[in-house]
């Protein structure tokens, strides 16, 4: 167990930040920001998924990904208008959405996916 | 707009800026094979898409942007949130591909390859990112046209 753990600490670690670093290369920052909604995270822990619990489990875990996804769209649209419209610093901002992102991740799963 | 590939943007990272979001990166990937145990695939599976990384990137945007503005004598602050405030809006069309990513992946691991799976979805989440924000760029680009007379 504490393998996996550090296993997929170690894997997503890594796999975010090569996103990351693709991201802080690019320009304009508006595509550069694709990457900050990379699968990252997704990449580094579906195939381990796989592999120790199963195609099933994963597709399970991947059909709520849908909701957490839908999540992350209003979550990041809102921190950049809090920050376009009341000029909130970035880490503010991205820290007073993220109850937005529990809101509408767990509202959709509940809801919608169901 | 062209998108450019600039290496040396690099030089402007700290090694402990890499290392916070290697640590968030791997804090959120450990924590959703914990909460899936704890909880089962159906609320783990939330969290493969949770917004780990994105408050360290666009507050390393800001801050970059600002000290870019300061060492040529301006006042960055403005500047380097808006910059953010766009790193953050290129996440949100991002995040659309990252459903297209789900999608593919729910509805195609159970019977494909799974390395396979995962591949052509992170192809599908480029794809799909690449797409929303050129229909955005050229939306923008068309929209004084559209006002003349």
């Amino acid at each position: 167990m504490l393998e996996q753990i550090a296993l997929r600490f170690l894997i997503g670690g890594l796999t975010v930040s090569i996103f990351s670093v693709i991201g802080d290369m690019l320009k304009p920052k508006s595509f550069a920001g694709l990457f900050g909604a990379a699968p990252s995270v997704a990449l580094a822990t579906l195939g381990l998924t796989v592999a120790v619990q199963g195609k099933g489990y994963a597709a399970v875990e991947a059909r709520s990904m849908v909701a957490g996804a839908v999540g992350f769209l209003v979550y990041a649209a809102s921190a950049s208008w809090l920050m376009m419209r009341y000029k909130l610093r970035a880490l503010l901002a991205t820290a007073v959405a993220i109850p937005v992102w529990f809101m509408v991740a767990f509202g959709f799963w509940m809801f919608v996916l169901r | 707009m062209q998108i450019e590939v600039n290496p040396s943007a690099l030089k402007k990272t700290r090694w402990y800026e890499y290392a916070v979001r290697f640590l968030f990166g791997g804090l959120i990937t450990a924590a959703t094979g914990l909460i899936a145990e704890a909880y089962g695939p159906s609320v783990g599976g939330l969290f493969l898409a949770f917004p780990a990384i994105l408050p360290a990137t666009v507050t390393l945007v800001e801050k970059h942007t600002r000290q870019t503005k300061e060492r040529a004598g301006m006042s960055g602050k403005v500047r380097g949130t808006d910059a953010a405030a766009l790193d953050s809006a290129g996440a949100a069309r991002g995040s659309i591909g990252l459903i297209a990513f789900a999608l593919l992946t729910w509805r195609l691991v159970p019977s494909h390859v799974s390395g396979l799976v995962l591949a052509i979805s992170a192809l599908a989440w480029l794809a799909v990112s690449i797409v929303i924000w050129r229909a955005r760029w050229l939306r923008l680009r068309l929209a004084p046209e559209k006002r003349s007379p």
